[in-house]
Protein backbone atom coordinates (compact mmCIF):
# COMPACT_ATOMS: atom_id res chain seq x y z
CA UNK A 1 0.00 0.00 0.00
CA UNK A 2 2.74 2.42 0.94
CA UNK A 3 4.66 1.37 -2.16
CA UNK A 4 1.65 2.36 -4.27
CA UNK A 5 1.40 5.67 -2.42
CA UNK A 6 5.07 6.38 -3.05
CA UNK A 7 4.70 5.41 -6.71
CA UNK A 8 1.84 7.89 -7.11
CA UNK A 9 3.53 10.63 -5.05
CA UNK A 10 6.57 10.50 -7.29
CA UNK A 11 4.41 11.10 -10.37
CA UNK A 12 1.51 13.33 -9.18
CA UNK A 13 2.00 16.34 -6.87
CA UNK A 14 -0.88 15.37 -4.54
CA UNK A 15 1.14 15.74 -1.33
CA UNK A 16 2.16 19.27 -2.28
CA UNK A 17 -1.47 20.27 -2.92
CA UNK A 18 -2.55 18.80 0.43
CA UNK A 19 0.29 20.59 2.18
CA UNK A 20 -0.69 23.89 0.59
CA UNK A 21 -4.31 23.40 1.70
CA UNK A 22 -3.10 22.67 5.25
CA UNK A 23 -1.24 25.98 5.28
CA UNK A 24 -4.19 27.89 3.85
CA UNK A 25 -6.22 29.72 6.52
CA UNK A 26 -9.81 30.94 6.46
CA UNK A 27 -10.59 34.17 8.39
CA UNK A 28 -13.21 34.07 11.13
CA UNK A 29 -15.48 37.03 11.80
CA UNK A 30 -19.19 37.83 12.20
CA UNK A 31 -19.90 37.62 8.44
CA UNK A 32 -17.94 34.42 7.78
CA UNK A 33 -21.10 32.29 7.38
CA UNK A 34 -21.41 33.75 3.86
CA UNK A 35 -18.16 32.04 2.86
CA UNK A 36 -20.20 28.82 2.59
CA UNK A 37 -22.53 30.15 -0.13
CA UNK A 38 -20.09 29.50 -2.97
CA UNK A 39 -19.29 25.98 -1.77
CA UNK A 40 -22.98 25.13 -1.47
CA UNK A 41 -23.58 26.40 -5.03
CA UNK A 42 -20.74 24.16 -6.22
CA UNK A 43 -22.24 21.23 -4.35
CA UNK A 44 -25.62 21.67 -6.05
CA UNK A 45 -23.79 21.88 -9.39
CA UNK A 46 -22.22 18.48 -8.72
CA UNK A 47 -25.67 17.10 -7.84
CA UNK A 48 -26.92 18.47 -11.18
CA UNK A 49 -24.12 16.78 -13.12
CA UNK A 50 -24.77 13.41 -11.47
CA UNK A 51 -28.59 13.45 -11.67
CA UNK A 52 -28.45 14.99 -15.16
CA UNK A 53 -26.27 12.13 -16.38
CA UNK A 54 -28.74 9.66 -14.86
CA UNK A 55 -31.73 11.32 -16.56
CA UNK A 56 -29.92 11.06 -19.90
CA UNK A 57 -30.26 7.27 -19.71
CA UNK A 58 -34.01 7.48 -20.36
CA UNK A 59 -34.77 10.98 -21.67
CA UNK A 60 -35.52 11.37 -25.41
CA UNK A 61 -35.06 14.86 -26.88
CA UNK A 62 -37.83 15.07 -29.48
CA UNK A 63 -41.25 16.71 -29.51
CA UNK A 64 -42.96 13.36 -30.01
CA UNK A 65 -41.17 11.55 -27.19
CA UNK A 66 -39.81 14.04 -24.63
CA UNK A 67 -42.95 14.35 -22.51
CA UNK A 68 -43.63 10.62 -22.63
CA UNK A 69 -40.04 9.77 -21.70
CA UNK A 70 -40.19 12.05 -18.63
CA UNK A 71 -43.52 10.45 -17.75
CA UNK A 72 -41.82 7.06 -18.07
CA UNK A 73 -38.97 8.21 -15.79
CA UNK A 74 -41.48 9.46 -13.21
CA UNK A 75 -43.86 6.49 -13.31
CA UNK A 76 -41.94 3.38 -14.34
CA UNK A 77 -38.21 3.72 -13.75
CA UNK A 78 -37.28 2.67 -10.18
CA UNK A 79 -36.47 5.87 -8.24
CA UNK A 80 -36.99 7.82 -11.47
CA UNK A 81 -39.36 10.22 -9.72
CA UNK A 82 -36.66 10.84 -7.11
CA UNK A 83 -33.85 11.47 -9.60
CA UNK A 84 -35.97 13.89 -11.63
CA UNK A 85 -37.28 15.69 -8.55
CA UNK A 86 -33.76 16.05 -7.18
CA UNK A 87 -32.58 17.44 -10.53
CA UNK A 88 -35.39 19.99 -10.55
CA UNK A 89 -35.15 20.96 -6.87
CA UNK A 90 -31.38 21.09 -6.83
CA UNK A 91 -31.45 23.32 -9.94
CA UNK A 92 -33.62 25.82 -8.12
CA UNK A 93 -31.58 25.63 -4.94
CA UNK A 94 -28.38 26.06 -6.96
CA UNK A 95 -29.71 29.28 -8.49
CA UNK A 96 -30.87 30.44 -5.06
CA UNK A 97 -27.45 29.68 -3.58
CA UNK A 98 -25.74 31.43 -6.51
CA UNK A 99 -27.78 34.58 -5.85
CA UNK A 100 -26.95 34.46 -2.12
CA UNK A 101 -23.28 34.02 -3.08
CA UNK A 102 -23.45 36.97 -5.50
CA UNK A 103 -25.09 39.39 -3.10
CA UNK A 104 -22.93 38.37 -0.13
CA UNK A 105 -19.75 38.89 -2.17
CA UNK A 106 -21.16 42.22 -3.33
CA UNK A 107 -22.10 43.46 0.15
CA UNK A 108 -18.83 42.21 1.72
CA UNK A 109 -16.88 43.86 -1.16
CA UNK A 110 -14.90 40.68 -1.79
CA UNK A 111 -14.58 41.60 -5.49
CA UNK A 112 -11.85 44.18 -4.74
CA UNK A 113 -8.31 43.86 -6.06
CA UNK A 114 -6.85 41.26 -6.64
CA UNK A 115 -10.14 39.33 -7.00
CA UNK A 116 -11.58 41.16 -10.04
CA UNK A 117 -11.30 38.14 -12.33
CA UNK A 118 -12.84 35.86 -9.69
CA UNK A 119 -15.87 38.18 -9.63
CA UNK A 120 -16.07 38.48 -13.41
CA UNK A 121 -15.86 34.73 -13.98
CA UNK A 122 -18.52 34.38 -11.27
CA UNK A 123 -20.89 36.78 -13.07
CA UNK A 124 -20.46 34.77 -16.30
CA UNK A 125 -21.08 31.55 -14.34
CA UNK A 126 -24.32 33.04 -12.99
CA UNK A 127 -25.37 33.80 -16.57
CA UNK A 128 -24.54 30.22 -17.58
CA UNK A 129 -26.54 28.85 -14.63
CA UNK A 130 -29.55 30.93 -15.71
CA UNK A 131 -29.00 29.53 -19.22
CA UNK A 132 -29.10 26.02 -17.77
CA UNK A 133 -32.38 26.91 -16.08
CA UNK A 134 -33.92 28.40 -19.22
CA UNK A 135 -32.93 25.52 -21.53
CA UNK A 136 -33.70 22.80 -18.97
CA UNK A 137 -37.19 24.18 -18.31
CA UNK A 138 -38.28 23.32 -21.88
CA UNK A 139 -36.95 19.75 -21.93
CA UNK A 140 -40.04 18.02 -20.37
CA UNK A 141 -42.03 19.62 -23.25
CA UNK A 142 -45.00 20.63 -21.15
CA UNK A 143 -47.48 23.45 -21.71
CA UNK A 144 -46.00 25.97 -19.25
CA UNK A 145 -42.46 25.44 -20.52
CA UNK A 146 -43.60 25.68 -24.14
CA UNK A 147 -45.11 29.13 -23.69
CA UNK A 148 -42.37 30.35 -21.35
CA UNK A 149 -39.87 29.45 -24.08
CA UNK A 150 -41.96 31.12 -26.76
CA UNK A 151 -41.97 34.33 -24.73
CA UNK A 152 -38.31 34.09 -23.71
CA UNK A 153 -37.09 33.52 -27.25
CA UNK A 154 -39.38 36.24 -28.66
CA UNK A 155 -37.86 38.93 -26.42
CA UNK A 156 -34.61 39.28 -28.45
CA UNK A 157 -36.67 39.69 -31.64
CA UNK A 158 -37.45 43.26 -30.56
CA UNK A 159 -33.78 44.19 -31.10
CA UNK A 160 -33.45 46.41 -34.18
CA UNK A 161 -31.82 44.88 -37.31
CA UNK A 162 -30.49 41.59 -35.85
CA UNK A 163 -33.58 40.74 -33.74
CA UNK A 164 -35.22 38.29 -36.11
CA UNK A 165 -31.95 36.47 -36.78
CA UNK A 166 -31.26 36.20 -33.05
CA UNK A 167 -34.68 34.71 -32.43
CA UNK A 168 -34.19 32.17 -35.21
CA UNK A 169 -30.77 31.27 -33.82
CA UNK A 170 -32.31 30.61 -30.39
CA UNK A 171 -35.33 28.70 -31.69
CA UNK A 172 -33.60 26.85 -34.50
CA UNK A 173 -36.36 28.09 -36.82
CA UNK A 174 -39.17 30.63 -36.94
CA UNK A 175 -41.19 29.01 -34.19
CA UNK A 176 -40.75 26.97 -31.02
CA UNK A 177 -40.94 23.42 -32.37
CA UNK A 178 -39.28 20.04 -31.91
CA UNK A 179 -36.24 21.67 -33.51
CA UNK A 180 -36.04 24.10 -30.58
CA UNK A 181 -36.26 21.21 -28.13
CA UNK A 182 -33.33 19.41 -29.80
CA UNK A 183 -31.32 22.63 -29.84
CA UNK A 184 -32.03 23.42 -26.18
CA UNK A 185 -31.13 19.83 -25.29
CA UNK A 186 -27.74 20.17 -27.00
CA UNK A 187 -27.08 23.48 -25.26
CA UNK A 188 -28.21 22.08 -21.90
CA UNK A 189 -26.19 18.86 -21.89
CA UNK A 190 -23.13 19.67 -24.02
CA UNK A 191 -22.37 23.33 -24.71
CA UNK A 192 -23.18 24.86 -21.31
CA UNK A 193 -21.57 22.05 -19.25
CA UNK A 194 -18.39 22.34 -21.34
CA UNK A 195 -18.02 26.09 -20.89
CA UNK A 196 -19.21 25.90 -17.28
CA UNK A 197 -16.68 23.25 -16.23
CA UNK A 198 -13.80 25.26 -17.69
CA UNK A 199 -14.92 28.53 -16.06
CA UNK A 200 -15.70 26.84 -12.77
CA UNK A 201 -12.18 25.38 -12.61
CA UNK A 202 -10.77 28.85 -13.29
CA UNK A 203 -13.05 30.44 -10.65
CA UNK A 204 -12.23 27.87 -7.94
CA UNK A 205 -8.51 28.01 -8.77
CA UNK A 206 -8.56 31.80 -8.26
CA UNK A 207 -10.46 31.41 -4.97
CA UNK A 208 -7.78 28.97 -3.76
CA UNK A 209 -5.00 31.24 -4.99
CA UNK A 210 -6.26 34.42 -3.33
CA UNK A 211 -7.88 32.90 -0.26
CA UNK A 212 -10.97 34.34 1.40
CA UNK A 213 -11.38 38.10 1.35
CA UNK A 214 -11.61 39.92 4.68
CA UNK A 215 -14.39 42.56 4.57
CA UNK A 216 -13.08 46.17 4.77
CA UNK A 217 -14.85 46.88 8.10
CA UNK A 218 -13.35 43.75 9.73
CA UNK A 219 -9.88 44.58 8.37
CA UNK A 220 -10.16 48.18 9.63
CA UNK A 221 -11.28 47.06 13.11
CA UNK A 222 -8.38 44.62 13.32
CA UNK A 223 -5.93 47.32 12.27
CA UNK A 224 -7.33 49.77 14.84
CA UNK A 225 -7.17 47.24 17.69
CA UNK A 226 -3.80 45.87 16.61
CA UNK A 227 -5.14 42.31 16.86
CA UNK A 228 -4.99 40.10 13.72
CA UNK A 229 -8.24 38.69 12.32
CA UNK A 230 -8.68 35.18 13.82
CA UNK A 231 -8.54 32.32 11.34
CA UNK A 232 -8.72 28.52 11.05
CA UNK A 233 -6.88 26.05 8.79
CA UNK A 234 -8.67 25.21 5.53
CA UNK A 235 -7.72 21.55 5.96
CA UNK A 236 -9.20 19.93 7.96
CA UNK A 237 -11.18 22.50 10.02
CA UNK A 238 -12.89 24.48 7.28
CA UNK A 239 -13.27 21.52 4.91
CA UNK A 240 -15.14 19.57 7.60
CA UNK A 241 -17.51 22.49 8.13
CA UNK A 242 -18.04 22.66 4.35
CA UNK A 243 -18.82 18.93 4.28
CA UNK A 244 -21.29 19.37 7.13
CA UNK A 245 -23.02 22.15 5.15
CA UNK A 246 -23.18 19.89 2.10
CA UNK A 247 -24.75 17.14 4.19
CA UNK A 248 -27.45 19.60 5.26
CA UNK A 249 -27.90 20.60 1.59
CA UNK A 250 -28.37 17.01 0.42
CA UNK A 251 -30.83 16.44 3.27
CA UNK A 252 -32.82 19.50 2.17
CA UNK A 253 -32.89 18.37 -1.48
CA UNK A 254 -33.91 14.85 -0.53
CA UNK A 255 -36.69 16.07 1.79
CA UNK A 256 -38.09 18.51 -0.80
CA UNK A 257 -37.95 15.86 -3.54
CA UNK A 258 -39.63 13.22 -1.41
CA UNK A 259 -42.39 15.39 0.02
CA UNK A 260 -42.94 17.80 -2.87
CA UNK A 261 -42.09 15.83 -6.04
CA UNK A 262 -41.68 18.05 -9.10
CA UNK A 263 -44.80 18.08 -11.27
CA UNK A 264 -44.83 17.36 -14.98
CA UNK A 265 -47.97 19.24 -16.04
CA UNK A 266 -49.77 18.85 -19.36
CA UNK A 267 -48.03 18.01 -22.60
CA UNK A 268 -47.31 20.99 -24.85
CA UNK A 269 -50.01 21.53 -27.46
CA UNK A 270 -49.09 23.90 -30.27
CA UNK A 271 -52.77 24.60 -30.90
CA UNK A 272 -53.96 25.31 -27.38
CA UNK A 273 -54.23 28.81 -25.89
CA UNK A 274 -51.62 29.84 -23.34
CA UNK A 275 -53.03 28.71 -19.98
CA UNK A 276 -54.00 31.32 -17.40
CA UNK A 277 -51.44 31.63 -14.62
CA UNK A 278 -48.53 31.04 -16.99
CA UNK A 279 -45.21 32.30 -15.74
CA UNK A 280 -41.52 31.51 -15.96
CA UNK A 281 -39.40 29.99 -13.19
CA UNK A 282 -39.22 32.13 -10.05
CA UNK A 283 -35.76 33.51 -10.82
CA UNK A 284 -37.03 35.13 -14.03
CA UNK A 285 -40.23 36.47 -12.42
CA UNK A 286 -38.81 39.91 -11.66
CA UNK A 287 -37.88 40.37 -15.34
CA UNK A 288 -41.25 38.92 -16.44
CA UNK A 289 -43.11 41.37 -14.19
CA UNK A 290 -41.02 44.27 -15.50
CA UNK A 291 -42.05 43.33 -19.06
CA UNK A 292 -45.70 43.56 -18.06
CA UNK A 293 -45.23 47.16 -16.92
CA UNK A 294 -43.27 48.30 -19.98
CA UNK A 295 -45.54 49.99 -22.56
CA UNK A 296 -45.56 48.73 -26.18
CA UNK A 297 -43.35 51.61 -27.37
CA UNK A 298 -40.81 53.68 -25.44
CA UNK A 299 -39.13 56.66 -27.19
CA UNK A 300 -39.97 55.19 -30.59
CA UNK A 301 -38.42 51.80 -29.77
CA UNK A 302 -40.16 48.53 -28.93
CA UNK A 303 -40.80 48.23 -25.20
CA UNK A 304 -39.19 44.79 -24.95
CA UNK A 305 -36.03 46.09 -26.55
CA UNK A 306 -35.80 48.99 -24.09
CA UNK A 307 -36.31 46.57 -21.19
CA UNK A 308 -33.74 44.09 -22.56
CA UNK A 309 -31.31 46.96 -23.09
CA UNK A 310 -31.79 48.00 -19.45
CA UNK A 311 -31.25 44.38 -18.27
CA UNK A 312 -28.16 44.16 -20.48
CA UNK A 313 -26.72 47.40 -19.11
CA UNK A 314 -27.41 46.17 -15.57
CA UNK A 315 -25.60 42.92 -16.35
CA UNK A 316 -22.64 44.81 -17.83
CA UNK A 317 -22.45 47.08 -14.77
CA UNK A 318 -22.47 43.97 -12.57
CA UNK A 319 -19.71 42.35 -14.62
CA UNK A 320 -17.47 45.44 -14.56
CA UNK A 321 -18.27 46.32 -10.93
CA UNK A 322 -14.70 45.70 -9.64
CA UNK A 323 -13.35 48.12 -12.26
CA UNK A 324 -16.08 50.73 -11.69
CA UNK A 325 -15.77 50.76 -7.87
CA UNK A 326 -12.76 52.95 -7.05
CA UNK A 327 -12.64 51.29 -3.60
CA UNK A 328 -13.01 54.39 -1.45
CA UNK A 329 -15.25 54.62 1.61
CA UNK A 330 -17.85 56.57 -0.44
CA UNK A 331 -17.79 54.31 -3.50
CA UNK A 332 -18.19 51.22 -1.32
CA UNK A 333 -21.19 52.81 0.37
CA UNK A 334 -22.72 53.60 -3.05
CA UNK A 335 -22.25 49.95 -4.12
CA UNK A 336 -23.99 48.78 -0.93
CA UNK A 337 -26.96 51.08 -1.53
CA UNK A 338 -27.23 50.22 -5.24
CA UNK A 339 -26.98 46.50 -4.44
CA UNK A 340 -29.68 46.83 -1.80
CA UNK A 341 -31.90 48.77 -4.23
CA UNK A 342 -31.45 46.11 -6.94
CA UNK A 343 -32.20 43.33 -4.47
CA UNK A 344 -35.31 45.13 -3.19
CA UNK A 345 -36.50 45.76 -6.76
CA UNK A 346 -36.13 42.07 -7.63
CA UNK A 347 -37.92 40.97 -4.46
CA UNK A 348 -40.75 43.49 -4.93
CA UNK A 349 -41.28 42.55 -8.59
CA UNK A 350 -41.22 38.83 -7.76
CA UNK A 351 -43.79 39.40 -5.00
CA UNK A 352 -46.03 41.34 -7.42
CA UNK A 353 -45.78 38.56 -10.02
CA UNK A 354 -46.63 35.92 -7.42
CA UNK A 355 -49.56 37.95 -6.13
CA UNK A 356 -50.95 38.44 -9.63
CA UNK A 357 -50.82 34.65 -10.03
CA UNK A 358 -48.63 34.77 -13.13
CA UNK A 359 -50.38 36.33 -16.10
CA UNK A 360 -53.84 36.33 -14.59
CA UNK A 361 -56.26 39.18 -15.27
CA UNK A 362 -55.47 42.39 -13.48
CA UNK A 363 -58.71 44.05 -12.40
CA UNK B 1 10.88 47.41 -30.00
CA UNK B 2 12.38 46.84 -33.46
CA UNK B 3 16.14 46.44 -33.32
CA UNK B 4 18.20 48.29 -35.88
CA UNK B 5 19.54 45.66 -38.22
CA UNK B 6 20.01 44.55 -41.79
CA UNK B 7 16.26 43.79 -42.08
CA UNK B 8 15.40 47.47 -42.40
CA UNK B 9 12.68 49.39 -40.53
CA UNK B 10 10.14 46.51 -40.33
CA UNK B 11 12.29 44.09 -38.42
CA UNK B 12 12.21 40.32 -38.46
CA UNK B 13 10.27 40.09 -35.20
CA UNK B 14 7.35 42.28 -36.19
CA UNK B 15 7.18 40.58 -39.59
CA UNK B 16 6.97 37.17 -37.93
CA UNK B 17 4.33 38.47 -35.50
CA UNK B 18 2.32 39.70 -38.44
CA UNK B 19 2.59 36.33 -40.19
CA UNK B 20 1.65 34.44 -37.03
CA UNK B 21 -1.25 36.79 -36.32
CA UNK B 22 -2.62 36.45 -39.84
CA UNK B 23 -2.21 32.68 -39.67
CA UNK B 24 -4.05 32.45 -36.31
CA UNK B 25 -6.76 34.84 -37.50
CA UNK B 26 -7.21 32.87 -40.71
CA UNK B 27 -7.52 29.55 -38.90
CA UNK B 28 -10.04 30.99 -36.40
CA UNK B 29 -12.10 32.57 -39.18
CA UNK B 30 -12.03 29.34 -41.19
CA UNK B 31 -13.39 27.48 -38.15
CA UNK B 32 -15.72 30.19 -36.87
CA UNK B 33 -17.53 31.06 -40.08
CA UNK B 34 -18.91 27.58 -40.85
CA UNK B 35 -19.82 27.06 -37.17
CA UNK B 36 -21.84 30.27 -37.01
CA UNK B 37 -23.47 29.51 -40.38
CA UNK B 38 -24.24 25.98 -39.15
CA UNK B 39 -25.95 27.31 -36.01
CA UNK B 40 -28.20 29.61 -38.05
CA UNK B 41 -31.13 27.41 -39.10
CA UNK B 42 -31.81 27.15 -42.84
CA UNK B 43 -34.80 29.09 -44.12
CA UNK B 44 -37.65 26.69 -44.69
CA UNK B 45 -40.19 28.63 -46.76
CA UNK B 46 -43.61 28.58 -45.14
CA UNK B 47 -46.38 27.44 -47.40
CA UNK B 48 -48.68 30.39 -47.90
CA UNK B 49 -51.86 28.87 -46.58
CA UNK B 50 -54.92 30.66 -47.89
CA UNK B 51 -57.74 28.50 -46.53
CA UNK B 52 -58.22 26.30 -43.50
CA UNK B 53 -61.08 24.33 -42.07
CA UNK B 54 -62.48 25.65 -38.81
CA UNK B 55 -64.35 22.48 -37.88
CA UNK B 56 -68.09 22.01 -37.38
CA UNK B 57 -70.08 25.24 -37.10
CA UNK B 58 -72.93 23.76 -35.07
CA UNK B 59 -70.66 22.60 -32.22
CA UNK B 60 -69.17 26.06 -31.67
CA UNK B 61 -71.60 27.52 -29.16
CA UNK B 62 -72.28 31.24 -28.69
CA UNK B 63 -69.70 33.08 -26.57
CA UNK B 64 -67.07 30.32 -26.99
CA UNK B 65 -63.98 29.91 -29.12
CA UNK B 66 -61.92 27.29 -30.90
CA UNK B 67 -58.28 27.24 -31.95
CA UNK B 68 -57.47 25.57 -35.26
CA UNK B 69 -54.29 25.15 -37.29
CA UNK B 70 -53.93 27.68 -40.08
CA UNK B 71 -50.95 26.28 -41.91
CA UNK B 72 -48.26 25.96 -39.25
CA UNK B 73 -49.79 28.66 -37.03
CA UNK B 74 -52.83 28.73 -34.76
CA UNK B 75 -55.97 30.71 -35.64
CA UNK B 76 -58.82 31.53 -33.27
CA UNK B 77 -62.49 31.36 -34.21
CA UNK B 78 -64.99 33.04 -31.90
CA UNK B 79 -68.75 32.74 -32.00
CA UNK B 80 -70.17 35.94 -30.58
CA UNK B 81 -73.25 35.99 -28.39
CA UNK B 82 -75.16 37.29 -31.44
CA UNK B 83 -74.13 34.16 -33.35
CA UNK B 84 -71.67 35.87 -35.69
CA UNK B 85 -68.32 34.21 -36.32
CA UNK B 86 -65.00 36.03 -36.13
CA UNK B 87 -61.59 34.59 -37.01
CA UNK B 88 -58.07 35.90 -36.63
CA UNK B 89 -54.51 34.83 -36.02
CA UNK B 90 -54.12 33.41 -32.50
CA UNK B 91 -50.47 34.39 -32.13
CA UNK B 92 -50.18 37.39 -29.81
CA UNK B 93 -48.23 40.20 -31.46
CA UNK B 94 -46.43 40.91 -28.18
CA UNK B 95 -44.30 37.83 -27.49
CA UNK B 96 -46.10 35.19 -29.58
CA UNK B 97 -48.14 33.33 -26.94
CA UNK B 98 -51.42 31.79 -28.14
CA UNK B 99 -54.42 33.95 -27.24
CA UNK B 100 -57.90 32.89 -26.11
CA UNK B 101 -61.41 34.38 -26.07
CA UNK B 102 -62.81 35.47 -22.72
CA UNK B 103 -66.59 35.41 -22.73
CA UNK B 104 -66.75 37.45 -19.51
CA UNK B 105 -64.81 40.30 -21.15
CA UNK B 106 -66.08 39.81 -24.70
CA UNK B 107 -62.44 40.23 -25.74
CA UNK B 108 -59.48 38.25 -27.01
CA UNK B 109 -57.07 37.83 -24.10
CA UNK B 110 -53.46 36.70 -23.84
CA UNK B 111 -52.64 34.92 -20.59
CA UNK B 112 -48.92 35.61 -20.79
CA UNK B 113 -48.82 39.37 -20.26
CA UNK B 114 -52.48 40.32 -20.00
CA UNK B 115 -52.73 41.73 -23.54
CA UNK B 116 -56.23 42.34 -24.95
CA UNK B 117 -57.75 42.68 -28.41
CA UNK B 118 -61.27 43.39 -29.57
CA UNK B 119 -63.09 40.97 -31.88
CA UNK B 120 -61.73 42.74 -34.95
CA UNK B 121 -58.22 41.93 -33.73
CA UNK B 122 -57.40 45.49 -32.67
CA UNK B 123 -54.96 45.69 -29.74
CA UNK B 124 -56.88 47.64 -27.11
CA UNK B 125 -55.02 47.06 -23.81
CA UNK B 126 -51.78 45.75 -22.41
CA UNK B 127 -48.44 45.39 -24.15
CA UNK B 128 -49.35 44.11 -27.68
CA UNK B 129 -47.84 46.50 -30.24
CA UNK B 130 -49.90 45.48 -33.32
CA UNK B 131 -53.37 44.10 -34.13
CA UNK B 132 -53.96 40.40 -34.84
CA UNK B 133 -54.40 39.54 -38.51
CA UNK B 134 -58.13 39.08 -39.18
CA UNK B 135 -59.39 36.29 -41.42
CA UNK B 136 -62.60 35.97 -43.41
CA UNK B 137 -65.06 33.40 -42.13
CA UNK B 138 -67.68 31.55 -44.11
CA UNK B 139 -69.78 28.45 -43.50
CA UNK B 140 -70.33 25.67 -46.04
CA UNK B 141 -72.63 22.81 -45.06
CA UNK B 142 -71.90 23.25 -41.34
CA UNK B 143 -68.14 23.50 -41.93
CA UNK B 144 -66.40 26.73 -40.96
CA UNK B 145 -63.87 27.89 -43.55
CA UNK B 146 -61.43 30.65 -42.69
CA UNK B 147 -59.40 32.41 -45.33
CA UNK B 148 -56.67 35.00 -45.46
CA UNK B 149 -57.79 38.35 -46.81
CA UNK B 150 -56.42 39.22 -50.22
Amino acid sequence: MSALRDWIAERAPIAEIVEELEHKRVPQHRHDVFYYAGGVTLFFFVVQVVTGALLLMYYRPSAGEAYESVQFIMARVPFGWLIRSIHAWSANLMIGAAFVHLFSVLFLKSYRRPRELTWMSGVILLGLVLGFGFTGYLLPWNQLAFFATRVGTAIPSSTPVIGHGLMRLLRGGNDVTGGTLTRFFGVHVAILPGICTFLLAFHVLLVQRHGMSVPPAVAAASKASGRPVPSMPFLPDYMLRDLFGWTLAIGLVAALSAFLPWELGKKADLFAPAPAGIRPEWYFLWAFQTLKFVPARVLGLEGEFVASLAFGLGGAALFFLPLIDRNTETSRRIVTWLGAAALLYMIAMTALALRAGGGGPVP
Amino acid sequence: MPLPGPEGPVGRRSFLNWVLGTWAGGVLAAIGFPVIRYLTPPDVPESTTRFASGGQASTLLPNTFRIVPFGANPAIIVRQASGDLKAMSATCTHLSCTVQYRGDLGQIWCACHNGRYDLNGRNIAGPPPRPLESYDVSTRNDEIVISRRA
